[in-house]
């Protein structure tokens, strides 16, 4: 069949829309310079050296027994994080979806759980793990008296990562659970089915890919996690910290580059099994829509020990949490519990904090806007238009989910550290506040993209159609179409975006420059040297600046965003 | 209203999609020759999947056809993009702008088209009271009822004067009752616009209703294009007839044969009876033949052309319905005002009489 004309004309109208192009262009100029350039570097580093092709460099790095530890070590933690997140994230879940909660102080907590990974820097919860439960911790010294207690090494990054990344299976599982239609418990029930049977033989395997999926999903984020590992790991490495180490501490930036390249092999690997195996299967067993509302388990023998057990939890959260102003507020924690703002104070004195902040919050402000645009219009790409390249730019945005940010670290610093390919060019970019800027883009740029993907994919098709045929381009249809329906996703992506980059750490902390100072690779510095009394202080101040930034945008959305509304018309 | 009535040609045009599944490529249009002429109102109407809506996206510019070209006015426009084409549409879902009111929906275009605001707002508040929904302006389009979307959609595409206006079954998300009140607007609207409109639709009630001539398409092929009377008393083929209303099917051959062209007569063998028959030009003695009958257009009596048993009597008000065999197949008929006939009652024995002027033999 004669199918060329078809495709020709599409190629032509195509180009007869010169902004789409250049913007497909550029995009594909960033991603390919940003993401998969800095990538393919470390890969050319690791195998090839003066001899040329060889595999000498992974010989060498396998051959050192810390290295062998520390992916043995990361793996472990991983994998119990994994486990421990994915179950109590399920069990918050089920708690908050079937079983009637009676206090409005459980539905508090439930609402403050669900928040914090939003707006947590990454620290935080190191920070006070050792502050309550460390040597001088308040828990272990004051209450129970332990005075050799170490939450350093394996059990505190445990600790510490399950509870910063189960509140995001929490949503996860949530989503799930509310999409189960309760007639088909209902039914298991009717038939002679126990609670606990019912649970196990219809509620458990319906949701067993999603359970899946967020082991996975944690299981990455563990690996990736540098900040944690770092402070509360001690002589426990992890790769994320072994690979930064041997970056900062032997200069070895071969090994550096191989190490990541074998970090990122096992992220991607889960990556793939994650995104295109369990994602798929997760939501096709549970693509149907609840039919009516669910009967709220009432029965007080399930009801108490579950609330009683996550509003637990929950509290010593929040305790975590709030452990931190106070360890900004005590004279010297442990020992002096009397109230001061030294620390803050010397925070701006003494150690530079408005410049810290200053440089943070500028940079921040000026990454995120420009990621909430681009991972919007890479979502109106992908969704809403066909062309050649659509399958590379969603392709990459997606694979940029899966660079722990020590990797993308490493990979700028070979990649642009002597300009492109050590050509020389774009090497003023290197230690400028141009590649900051453009790490924090990439870095929150594939959580921008999902959700406005998400929001895209309700929009009926048509609408943007009619604009197009009434006359508008498609510059014109993105701006007056698209953009105000997808609003409040543009909104929360800024948002997001913004406090992404004001608390990143992990890529950043290999690139900045003393030029520079940031308010995280600070709490990194002070936390490192034991003065918790000033990491706290910047780190008070940085949940502060989140914080109010979420509040601001949901205070914004209630009152501007116009779309949800409108949408379901 | 518009600017310059535009005629719509399509010369040998073709698309091919791929199925998902099978891989495989298919005509969804296949070699289509259509001809609309100025200021008519020309409907597509087929089943699900016989390429009407997708010959209506040609036009619009939402696809490429694969082979051949479309003319709007004369002008190739096979390579122009939707928005640089002198056509407006309607779409099914209405596709309103959410986040606009009515006036700003309807003034979207002309704004686009860099008119002054003054002109923008006696279009506007001209074409809103031509469509009936004068001093509704500053409505949210989700405050509306789907009548009332329909008419901001067809006043919105209407006010940008298009050379032709493209309709993509706008009524099938209408109940039933508005849906007749709609059709009936929107063809007042156009011959008030005296506008060239292609409308897409799946109901041939709708289609009769609105059109000048109906464009019937079966998998992706024209099966006819004429009048709804033409289409209605003249099908082409089994497939027409039996898609337009309803149709009864009695197979047999011509056995006798007068006169020709348009004023053959005849009579044909329908198993063991022999019925005159009239319109038979186009076939000769000993050709199989096919007697397309109405339902409508036959009635019972104890004398008639073709013996029958009753299967089926049921009175349904303004007729009484009945399904009848003749030899072994179902013939049903509808007998209007049935107040004072002989009502048929099932296991009868009866007979169908019918005007052969009423019978178009395929």
């Amino acid at each position: 069949m004669a199918g060329k004309q078809g495709s020709k004309l599409d190629r032509q109208k195509f180009f007869a829309d010169p902004i789409m192009v250049t913007t497909i262009v550029l995009l594909i100029a960033f991603l390919t310079l940003f993401i998969l350039y800095p990538l393919a570097i470390l890969l050319v580093d690791s195998f090839v050296t003066e001899n040329g092709f060889t595999l000498d460099v992974f010989r060498r790095i396998m051959a050192m027994s810390n290295f062998r530890r520390a992916i043995t070590n990361t793996l472990r933690v991983g994998f119990l994080v994994g486990i421990a997140s994915s179950l109590i994230g399920l069990l918050f879940a089920y708690v908050e979806v079937y079983v009637e909660l009676k206090t409005k102080l459980l539905e508090g907590l439930f609402k403050v759980v669900s928040m914090l990974p939003v707006v947590s820097p990454p620290f935080v919860l190191s920070l006070s793990m050792i502050m309550l439960f460390g040597k001088s911790g308040i828990i272990t010294r004051y209450l129970l008296h332990i005075y050799d207690n170490s939450v350093y090494g394996f059990w505190g990054i445990v600790i510490v990562q399950t509870l910063t990344f189960f509140p995001v299976c929490y949503m996860m599982m949530k989503g799930l659970l509310k999409n189960i239609d309760p007639s088909l418990e209902e039914a298991a029930r009717d038939m002679g089915a126990s609670r606990f049977k019912v649970f196990s033989s219809v509620t458990l395997p319906l949701i067993l890919p999603g359970l899946g999926n967020a082991f996975l999903v944690t299981f990455i984020e563990s690996i990736a996690d540098f900040a944690n590992p770092m402070i509360i790991g001690g002589s426990y490495d992890t790769l994320a910290t072994t690979i930064y180490l041997q970056i900062t501490g032997a200069y070895d930036k071969q090994g550096a580059a191989a190490m990541a390249v074998m970090l990122l092999c096992i992220t991607l690997i889960m990556f793939i099994v994650q995104k295109y195996y369990l994602e798929a299967k997760s939501t096709a067993t549970l693509s149907g829509k609840a039919s009516r509302a669910r009967m709220m388990i009432t029965d007080r023998s399930v009801t108490v020990p579950l609330s009683i057990l996550c509003t637990c939890m929950a509290l010593f959260v929040c305790l975590m949490y709030i452990c931190v102003p106070f360890g900004a507020l005590f004279r010297t924690w442990g020992y002096d519990f009397h109230l001061t703002t030294k620390w803050f104070a010397q925070v701006f004195t003494r150690y530079k904090g408005f410049k810290a902040f200053r440089d943070s919050f500028l940079l921040s402000l000026i990454a995120s806007p420009i990621t909430a645009l681009l991972s919007m219009i890479i979502s109106y790409l992908v969704v809403k238009r066909t062309f050649k390249a659509k399958g590379f730019i969603e392709a990459v945005s997606m694979l940029a989910m899966a660079v722990p940010g020590t990797v993308l670290g490493i990979g700028y610093i070979r990649g642009f550290s002597g300009g492109v390919f050590h050509t020389g060019f774009l090497q003023g970019l290197y230690g400028s506040a141009a590649i900051l800027i453009i790490v924090f883009i990439v870095r929150s740029l594939p959580t921008g993209t999902r959700s406005g993907i998400s929001a895209l994919r309700q929009i009926d098709k048509s609408i943007e159609e009619s604009a197009y045929d009434m006359g508008a381009d498609s510059f014109t249809v993105f701006m007056t179409v698209t953009l105000p329906l997808i609003k409040d996703s543009f909104l929360s992506g800024l948002v997001t975006a913004f406090v992404r980059s004001i608390t990143a750490i992990s890529a950043i902390i290999l690139l900045v420059t003393p030029q520079f100072l940031l308010i995280t690779v600070q709490i990194n510095e002070f936390a490192e040297k034991g003065a918790y009394g000033i990491a706290c202080a910047f780190a008070t101040i940085l949940i502060l600046i989140t914080y109010s930034s979420v509040l601001l945008m949901n205070l914004f959305i209630k009152h501007f965003g116009t779309s949800r509304a409108t949408n379901d018309v | 209203m518009a600017k310059e009535k535009k005629g719509v040609r399509l010369e040998h045009v073709s698309k091919i999609y791929k199925d998902p599944k099978t891989k495989k490529e298919f005509y969804a249009v296949y070699d289509t020759n259509l001809e609309i002429e100025p200021g008519t109102f020309v409907t597509l109407l087929g089943p699900s999947g016989c390429g009407k809506t997708t010959t209506l996206r040609m036009i619009a510019g939402f696809e490429s056809p694969d082979e051949g070209e479309i003319y709007l006015g004369g002008e190739p426009i096979n390579a122009l993009t939707p928005n640089k084409r002198d056509t407006a549409m309607v779409f099914q879902s209405y596709a309103l702008l959410p986040h606009y009111n009515i006036y700003d929906n309807v003034a979207y275009g002309l704004r686009l088209r860099k008119m002054d605001k003054e002109t923008i707002k006696k279009k506007v508040t001209d074409i809103l009271a031509l469509v009936g929904l004068e001093g509704m302006e500053s409505r949210m389009t989700n405050q509306l009822s789907g009548g009332q979307q329909q008419r901001v959609a067809l006043a919105r595409a209407l006010v940008l004067e298009p050379g032709v206006l493209l309709f993509d079954e706008p009524l099938s998300n209408l109940d039933a009752k508005l849906r007749v009140q709609m059709r009936t607007e929107i063809r007042r609207i156009q011959q008030e616009a005296g506008i060239t409109a292609v409308y897409v639709t799946h109901d041939q009630s709708e289609a009769m209703a609105i059109s000048d001539q109906i464009i019937i398409m079966e998998k992706g092929l024209v099966s006819q294009i004429g009048s709804p009377q033409e289409i209605y008393y003249h099908p082409k083929n089994e497939f027409v007839a039996d898609f337009i209303g309803e149709a009864n099917f009695l197979k047999g051959s011509l056995i006798e044969k007068t006169g020709s062209g348009d004023t053959a007569e005849g009579v044909a063998q329908i198993g063991d009876n022999k019925v005159e028959v009239k319109e038979v030009g186009h076939l000769n003695v000993g050709d199989e033949c096919e007697l397309v009958l109405r339902p409508e257009a036959a009635t019972l009596a104890d004398q008639g052309q073709l013996p029958c048993k009753v299967t089926l009597s049921c009175f349904m008000g303004s007729y009484q319905n009945y399904h009848v065999l003749v030899g072994d197949s179902v013939v049903k008929i509808t007998d209007f005002n049935p107040k004072n006939k002989k009502i048929y009652e099932v296991g009868d024995d009866a007979y169908v009489v019918f005007d052969p002027k009423n019978v178009h033999i395929l």
